[in-house]
């Protein structure tokens, strides 16, 4: 099949880059680094006390080199065990996110007529509303905790994959191909999912990486609106805690934090980019 | 093309409906009982109904949803509940500060990023343009809020440069406040700005009439500045126009965080009060200016790009 090697060339294509690759082994690092502390393997017990409040960073041992947060705590112990946030938010709130705009935006292009207008008609709307706004009233209404943060921030950011993702349909459901496994009698559902699906999956792909990346910054913002994660580590918490202590110049905490965050957001945009690349038929030519 | 715009403009009317519908279905449905929240758990029945009674909320859901549709109509939402001040003329108040810092902020960056990626798009391919191209997506990958302590911390409170957060109204003054949130904003968008501008000249790079024109033997100079640059120009000033309503709406983070008067703070500082009037206000106000943004940019696509005219 042809997707197949396309798919195949794609990774050859980015594992050639270095840049590209570096940003491949870097996000399974981060993968690696949360299943092991997930496992209590590294960075466990992350809420152990081992020095007196707000210590500066150190090398007396592993624990003490990003200091020490209020209660005395390991920085670097909780920078690590809140990756596994930050991977389940971006994870989990892209997925929904993809859910809901491929569905939709499938639809609404398959379909045509009365469908697309209503769908057309509600992401507008939907799309006119302030994100933020949305996002509080989302976590209002939720209990507050990691699952609330995921679904409020993948009901928030559906909207473009959606409009691509209807584009793509409506470009595709009159191609000769469709055409043709309707003449042999393909039902709608294996003509959406099975015959133009595999045609416009490198754009799911890609919009998932960038809402992957996005959601991770999105939790930031919703913690320090204090609607963030609870009970867990995150780089988000650990940001926002570090608006107090800042003025003690307590900086390791916020700088830890952002470090562990740039990282593997700009790993992730890096990677979203080389499979733009190598993966957008425009841009193959 | 007056049919599609007077299409277009027909359009607003359902999506307004919608956005004051989903609006209303946030605050009433959705947000819990204000009254309560407004009068602590401790209230007394009476106090609870005769507030209800005030507010109206002991009305049907639909007689409160039209009373809501003409509140929009006539954009009288009556008083804060915390302030107990008439917001119409705090959200008029509250605009001053957001334009300014929304303008100055987004007019930095773009003729920054204008420059930058006219730099990127010229010199294509070299150390230049991959070194800019990858400091531009570091930049992006840094959340604003690190960015915002950052500055409060270094900038401000270390070395002094710009006063932490506040503000005071009058022209060389207020300058002195916003100087370092127009500095964040710049840094937090010119990332994106760069890459967008660097996209759309380059999309015009390879076009045969730029081949055509080298193969006439026009210098690279004159092929950028006189038929590169003018047809990029098309999604570079729609991408321009298209934010200019955005621009009285400020931005949530950079007010609430710099104590900057305006809309963002004030929606903000009503969320963490519960105060849902403010709230309606401000979420009502800017998803109106969202739908006639979006109305403004495909009126625009149509007056720049003949080819929308034809769907």
């Amino acid at each position: 099949m042809v997707s197949k090697r396309i798919w195949r060339e794609a990774f050859l294509r980015t594992i050639s880059h270095p840049m590209a690759l570096l940003s491949l082994v870097t996000v399974f690092l981060y993968i690696g680094v949360a299943v092991f502390s997930w496992t209590h393997i590294i960075a466990s017990p992350w809420d152990r006390v081992i020095a007196q409040s707000y210590q500066a960073p150190s090398f007396d041992s592993l624990a003490h080199i990003f200091g020490t947060d209020i209660l005395g705590r390991s920085v670097l112990f909780k920078t690590i065990q809140a990756t596994q946030t930050a991977l389940l938010v971006g994870f989990w709130s892209s997925l929904v996110a993809v859910l809901i705009g491929f569905i939709l935006g499938a639809l609404a292009g398959y379909f045509g007529g009365w469908v697309d207008d209503w769908i057309v008609w509600f992401y507008t709307v939907f799309s006119s509303i302030p994100g933020i706004l949305l996002l509080i009233a989302i976590a209002f209404v939720l209990e507050k905790g990691l699952l609330t943060v995921c679904l409020a921030i993948g009901l928030t950011s559906w909207v473009g994959l959606c409009r691509i993702i209807r584009g793509e349909f409506l470009k595709h459901k009159e191609r000769e191909y469709v055409l043709a496994a309707k003449a042999i009698g393909a039902s709608h559902m294996s003509r959406i999912f099975r015959h133009i699906l595999p045609n416009v999956f490198h754009q799911v792909v890609i919009n998932f990486s960038l809402m992957f990346q996005a959601a991770i910054k999105t939790e930031v913002v919703l913690s320090y609106l204090g609607l963030g994660a609870q009970g867990r580590p995150s780089w988000g918490l650990m940001i926002d805690d570090s608006k107090l202590s800042l003025g003690r110049g307590v900086w390791w905490e916020l700088g830890a934090a952002t470090l562990a965050l740039m990282i593997l957001v700009l790993a992730v945009n890096l990677l979203s980019d080389s499979l733009r690349d190598s993966l957008d038929p425009q841009l193959i030519g | 093309m007056g049919r599609y715009l007077v299409r277009r403009l027909l359009y607003t009317i359902p999506v307004l409906f919608g956005v004051s519908l989903i609006v209303f279905i946030l605050f009433h449905g959705v947000a819990g009982d204000p009254v309560i929240i407004m009068l602590g758990k401790h209230a007394s029945e009476m106090q609870v109904r005769e507030l209800r009674h005030e507010l109206g909320f002991d009305q049907s859901l639909g007689l409160q949803f039209l009373n809501y549709l003409k509140q929009v109509a006539t954009f009288d939402f009556g008083r804060s509940f915390a302030t107990r001040e008439n917001i119409g003329s705090m959200i008029w108040n509250g605009m001053g500060p957001s334009f300014l810092l929304a303008s100055l902020g987004f007019f930095s960056t773009l003729i920054l990023s204008l420059i930058i990626s006219i730099a990127c798009a010229f010199y294509r391919g070299r150390w230049f343009d991959r070194g800019v191209g990858f400091i531009c997506v570091v930049g992006m990958s840094v959340s604003a809020l690190a960015y915002i302590l950052f500055g409060q911390y270094v900038l401000a409170f270390q070395w002094g440069w710009f006063p932490i957060s506040g503000y005071e109204n009058g022209f060389p003054a207020n300058l002195k406040y916003l100087a370092m949130p127009v500095l964040i904003w710049v840094l937090v968008s010119l990332g994106w700005d760069v890459r967008f501008f660097r996209a759309a000249l380059l999309d015009e790079a390879y076009k045969d009439y730029v081949r055509t024109a080298r193969s006439k033997g026009l210098s690279e100079v004159t092929i950028f500045y006189k038929h590169i640059l003018k047809n990029a120009m098309i999604p570079i000033v729609t991408y321009v126009v298209i934010q200019v309503p955005f621009l009285l709406l400020g931005s949530f983070l950079l007010e609430s965080f710099f104590s900057i008067p305006g809309i963002g703070y004030i929606t903000v500082d009503a969320i963490r009060s519960s105060d849902f009037p403010v709230i309606k206000a401000t979420t009502t106000l800017i998803s109106i200016m969202m739908v006639f943004g979006n109305l403004l940019t495909d009126i625009i696509y149509t007056l720049v790009d003949p080819r929308v005219r034809l769907r």
